[in-house]
């Protein structure tokens, strides 16, 4: 087998383990647009990290990953969001069914006013699970590496948690619900080294069962967590400032060879 | 170089951080924070010497009697307000089971679907207006609806009708305080269970609105209690009556009716009646608004 015949079935494999697909996506709030032209093709099973000064958009791509900016009124999408070869945008899609395909955890920590074990029994709930909920619980903290801290507490409201541990907890929950792809936006903004850690580490686990997307303004944890790097910028378009996706390359290719000047001079912190 | 700097006696006073109460500004801080207290004052003052009046007037001639009796004929002594009470609270089970559903989904549909479409904007302003419709307008207004058109069973007057036209009155606060509260959720909180895939019933039933328990009960008991006093929208709705309730599709003695019939007349034993009824009624409100200070201080907790 030559060397050409080995990238080229490389590249099919890597066509094969497609999860989501971005085609010529512009996102727009009301009458400004946010973001415009964004390509970009996100692996199966990887954990893909989106970096970028503040306003150039990746949140917004990030919650259009799961239909999480129909809440927002006034917001529209062009192009098209393919996950599994399938529309996300068609007419006749559930954002319902989306999201729940497409579990999110946000930059804040969000449990519900619930107990802990309420917390991760919810989603199961609503999705119809019908398994023992006890080993569903357990797995899913397990699963977020909070089992320790939580298995003599599990009735206790979420909210005694500290912010590290709620957040771990959220992550819990969005696992509960058996996803496919898991979408985080700055899940460790709000938290102390320690804790980032501890979800850092957590995240090398759970690729190896789900698609992880990850927001980040910590560069270094993206160098760490992530497999494939987005590098989106803003450009100041006709009138207004529009976030673009300059690069988007492995990780290392990011950090260590950018095909851009733009992306240089962001990782090597020269500006954002 | 100036002079006021070159004399180190003014410099020192210049410089001096003592409070001096005699300085105009501080006289003027003063003044003014005593007309604030004294306007403060008055405003309590009104509730103080009502409950003590109606302590007075009507809190010694509370008995058991009082509260289980009927009304006695004119020129008998004795009696009660037993149907009254019981009548009250009749006409404002009525009137919650008829507005509370109806405010709170009212409610839910201007905070959670529609926080700025036209008809969000048209229903906040309506309930605005309608909270500001005086309460005999409502009471007119079922009058002519019901009473007179005899559309339940043809009875006119009847205790329904009293508590639709409080439902009316009740309507308003239900709604206004069912949109604030479910606004105060912070929206994290829905993303969370959206985030999850939760349809927005779900998760307006599960977790928003548990969330927002507190300060929508708080406005609900709040708006009960103001009903409870109503009298313009009775008279015209519930009428009275001196005997027990005999269902709600006949016209029911109210305490408010009660104290406004019993207050004008010429006998002794009906006026003291009113009295009676006044103390209890207010003790009634009261309690209500206790009860909500404390579901309140439930969400806090």
């Amino acid at each position: 087998m030559t060397l050409s015949q080995l990238a080229a079935s490389s590249q099919q494999d890597a066509f094969a383990s497609i999860c989501l697909s971005l085609q010529n996506v512009g996102i727009s709030y009301g009458a400004s647009q946010a973001v415009r032209g964004v390509y970009m093709e996100i692996p199966r099973g990887k954990v893909t990290a989106f970096i970028g000064p503040s306003g150039c958009g990746k949140s917004t791509v990030l919650r259009a990953l799961n239909r999480m900016n129909d809440l927002i009124e006034g917001c529209s999408l062009s192009g098209r969001v393919l996950f599994d070869g399938q529309d996300l945008y068609s007419r006749d899609v559930d954002p319902v069914e989306v999201r729940r395909r497409i579990g999110m955890v946000f930059q804040k920590p969000n449990p519900f006013p619930k107990s802990i074990y309420e917390n991760i029994a919810f989603g199961a709930r609503i999705n119809g699970y019908r398994g023992d909920m006890d080993d569903l619980v357990e797995r899913s903290l397990r699963k977020a590496a909070i089992w320790d801290e939580t298995k003599d507490k599990l009735h206790e409201s979420g909210y005694a948690l500290s912010g590290g541990q709620q957040q771990r907890l959220c992550i819990a929950r969005a696992i509960a619900i058996e996803p496919e792809v898991i979408l985080m936006d700055e899940p460790c903004s709000a938290l102390d080294p320690i804790s980032t850690l501890k979800i850092e580490e957590m995240m090398h686990e759970l690729k190896k069962s789900y698609t992880i997307v990850i927001v980040t303004h910590n560069m270094q944890q993206a160098v760490r967590v992530s497999d494939m790097t987005g590098f989106f910028n803003v450009t100041v378009g006709d009138q207004a400032k529009v976030g673009c996706l300059e690069e988007f390359a492995p990780t290392e290719q990011i950090f260590n060879a950018p095909r851009q000047q733009a992306t240089q001079d962001y990782v090597s912190g020269r500006f954002g | 170089m100036s002079s006021s700097l070159a004399s180190p006696n003014s410099l020192q006073s210049v410089g001096s951080l003592r409070y001096r109460p005699a300085l105009a500004r501080n006289r003027r801080n003063q003044l003014f924070t005593a007309v604030a207290t004294i306007c403060a004052a008055v405003a309590v003052l009104p509730l103080i010497l009502v409950l003590i009046y109606v302590l007075i007037k009507g809190g010694s001639l509370i008995t058991l009697q009082l509260l289980i009796g009927l009304p006695p004929a004119p020129g008998l002594g004795g009696g009660g307000i037993g149907n009254a009470i019981l009548g009250t609270i009749i006409v404002t089970l009525i009137a919650s089971a008829i507005a509370i559903p109806v405010g709170v989904g009212g409610g839910i549909y201007l905070a959670e679907y529609s926080r700025s479409g036209p008809l969000a904007r048209f229903v906040r302003f309506g309930t605005n207006v309608l909270a500001g419709v005086p309460s005999i307008i409502c009471g007119v207004f079922v009058y002519g609806l019901i009473v007179s058109t005899r559309l339940f069973f043809d009875q006119s007057y009847s205790a329904l009708a009293g508590g639709i036209a409080l439902a009316v009155l009740m309507l308003p606060t239900v709604i206004k305080t069912t949109d604030e509260a479910l606004k105060l959720v912070p929206d994290e909180l829905r993303w969370g269970a959206i985030g999850i895939g939760a349809s927005s019933f779900v998760t307006i039933v599960r977790v928003t609105l548990p969330a927002a328990f507190s300060p929508i009960a708080t406005g609900v008991v709040l708006a009960i209690a103001r009903s409870a006093g109503e009298t313009a929208p009775l008279i015209f709705t519930a009428l009275f009556s001196p005997f027990w309730p005999e269902g709600v599709f006949s016209p029911i003695a109210t305490m408010s009716v009660l104290i406004y019939n019993f207050a004008i007349m010429p006998y002794e034993v009906q006026i003291a009646l009113a009295w009676a009824a006044s103390f209890v009624l207010v003790l009634m409100i009261l309690a209500a608004n206790l009860f909500a200070r404390w579901l309140s201080r439930l969400a806090q907790a």
